[in-house]
């Protein structure tokens, strides 16, 4: 039995709807990837899931028990680190993991021993003992990891868990989340930007759009969709329309002059493919990302955002984090 | 260790508790500064104010010290519950909340950790009763027991307001329409005998503070309008009024 199962899961807010009939079965033990552009609705889902946001329709079960019914249960199963920092910065780390560990009732004669655990897992030990507002955002991003898993939850999640974070700082996290998932046997649900970063993680990816899946698999045969190679190319003119009915592009993507078409079996097909097209300056090929996955779907690139509110709101949460960090 | 839904309710109050009182540690100064005006009232005001007129055959400064015990409990215990909308923009409640433990326990840990830094601070102006003559130090656990049921029902109101408001311009609103009207109102500063004009004697009787001076006045210095008992009792219902429209809005609370 799949320890998350929704269907139909749905959220409205007024006219907006942020969440709009989401089918997923998440099996026990996987790190599944929710990846999606600003407002797709990735922390309203999740929010669902750990029973913060009332569904407007749809259920959904964590470990068999429904969020809307069971919401105890529910909270005891699951673990969360927020998309916006949550860290008691008046507290010293191993104050903020005692805090938890009561509200979760971590029995006492364990709590010591798992808060030594999860310290030495995230590698704060020698820092436990200092008040979190001295912390750096990695650490802090850290400790609430530690935190999230104290009550050892069948399904952790975590929002945006490497936001704001230096890129150094985003792998060692990633590393850590792989431990914790392996050490701790615990689900992972997580949500992310960085599609490079959830291809290297994540045993499968739901690509969120608009409040919808579009997409669900691992990232390898969601890649494969695409065929072959993405060739990027920088022309004069490029005849677009030539390009795109060649039978073997499966998709082309057009910005200032430079064009990047996924290609099947670009090794037999790149010397047609470039007598399609005049005045090339440079060529290159590389393999599919998930960001190219997505770019297909919906013709768009995750990074780039709808312009105006959306980005406003992720470069808004960014700043908030960093301001945490005075 | 805790053992059923009960002792897990029980452990996550003491844990809201625990932590409000790390805070306390931490925040020194707050504690400094706490003490430090109603001590301007009693000395810079009182002693002003006294040179001029003597109340109830004391010092006025006897006289206003019941009432400025009461007053330092007001503030402090309202602007406690208030803060809750800095937890909440700074997303420090936010985990809290999600734990599996209900909101009912969690607004009484806040409640009893607004409690203790009030009660504290109430304790510290206590040791300065020897000052003002005729002040029965004998009776000052009546007065702390009277000030600690006054501190859980104005920590409730705290809570109780913080929970409606999403953004700390209310505490200005706060302040001006509600703490200063009920200090002014409470008798703190004067006698409320019939010498009042009626519409401000009707406001005063109906100020719930008032009992909570009377009550602390009378066992101090013997001066009550009210059978202390009786204030006592307006105190604990007004209390219990409180604690009730507290956790039912903190439940709500988004
Ligand atoms: N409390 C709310 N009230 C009204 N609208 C909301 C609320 N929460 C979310 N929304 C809206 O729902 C949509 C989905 O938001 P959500 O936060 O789930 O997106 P997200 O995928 O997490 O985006 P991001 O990558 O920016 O974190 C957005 O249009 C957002 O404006
Ligand atoms: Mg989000």
């Amino acid at each position: 039995m799949a320890i998350i199962e929704t269907r139909r899961l749905t959220k409205t807010f007024g006219r907006i709807q942020a969440v709009r009939g989401i089918d997923l079965d998440i099996e026990k033990g996987e790190i599944f990837g929710l990846l999606g552009p600003n407002g797709a609705g990735k922390t309203t889902t999740i929010g669902m899931l750990c029973t913060i946001v009332r569904p407007t329709s749809g259920t959904a079960l964590i470990d068999g028990h429904d969020v809307g019914r069971e919401p105890g249960e529910v909270r005891r199963s699951v673990g969360i680190v927020f998309q916006d920092p949550t860290l008691d910065t008046v507290l010293t780390g191993r104050e903020n993991l005692a805090l938890h560990a009561m509200l979760y009732g971590v029995p006492s004669g364990l709590r010591r021993k798992r808060m030594d655990e999860l310290l030495e897992l995230v590698d704060l030990k020698d820092r436990a003992d200092d008040i979190t507002r001295t912390y750096s955002g990695g650490m802090r991003r850290r400790l609430e990891l530690a935190r999230g898993l104290l009550h050892r939850p069948a399904v952790l999640f975590l929002d945006e868990p490497t936001l704001g974070l230096d890129p150094q700082t985003r792998a060692r996290t990633w590393e850590y989340i792989r431990r914790m998932a392996r050490n701790e046997k615990t689900t992972v649900v997580l949500t992310t930007h960085y599609m490079e970063e959830a291809e290297q993680v994540c045993d499968r990816v739901g690509i969120i759009d608009h409040g919808r899946i579009i997409a669900l698999d691992t990232p390898e045969r969601l890649k494969q969709q695409l065929g072959g190679y993405m060739v990027v190319l920088r022309a004069k003119d490029p005849p677009l329309g030539t390009i795109r009915a060649l039978p073997y592009v499966s998709e082309v993507k057009e910005s200032d002059g430079t064009l990047e078409i996924a290609v099947k079996e670009a090794h037999l097909h790149l010397p047609d493919l470039l007598s399609k097209v005049p005045n090339v300056e440079c060529v290159e090929t590389r393999v599919p990302t998930l960001n190219d996955v997505f770019i297909k779907l919906t013709g768009r690139d995750i990074r780039e955002q709808d312009p105006g509110e959306d980005l406003g709101g992720w470069v808004e949460s960014v700043a908030r984090y960093r301001q945490r960090g005075k | 260790m805790p053992d059923g839904r009960f002792g897990r309710e029980l452990l996550g109050t003491y844990a809201v508790w625990w932590r409000e009182l790390k805070v306390f540690q931490r925040e020194k100064s707050r504690v400094v500064s706490s003490v430090a005006s109603p001590l301007m009232w009693l000395f810079l005001f009182g002693g002003g104010v006294g040179s001029a007129i003597s109340l109830g055959g004391g010092s006025y400064q006897s006289f206003i010290y019941p009432g400025v015990l009461v007053m330092a409990v007001l503030f402090s215990s309202v602007f406690f519950g208030l803060y809750i909308v800095w937890d909440r923009k700074l997303d420090v409640l936010k985990a809290v909340l999600v734990a599996p433990v209900s909101r009912v326990s969690i607004f009484f840990g806040k409640v009893l950790g607004g409690c203790t830094d009030v009660m504290i601070q109430a304790m510290l102006l206590s040791c300065f009763a020897a000052l003002f003559p005729g002040v029965n130090l004998w009776m000052i656990p009546v007065a702390l027991g009277i000030l600690f049921i006054t501190s859980i029902a104005m920590v409730s109101l705290g809570l109780a307001i913080g929970s409606m408001f999403e953004s700390l311009e209310g505490f200005q609103v706060v302040s001006t329409f509600l703490v200063f009207p009920l200090f002014f109102l409470s008798g703190a500063l004067y006698p409320v005998g019939d010498n009042l004009p009626g519409w401000l004697q009707v406001l005063v009787r109906l100020n719930p503070l008032t009992y909570s001076v009377d009550g602390v006045r009378g066992a101090l210095l013997g001066l009550n309008s009210f059978p202390i008992i009786a204030d006592i009792g307006a105190v604990a219902l007004f209390g219990v009024l409180m604690i009730l429209l507290g956790s039912w809005l903190f439940s709500r609370m988004k």
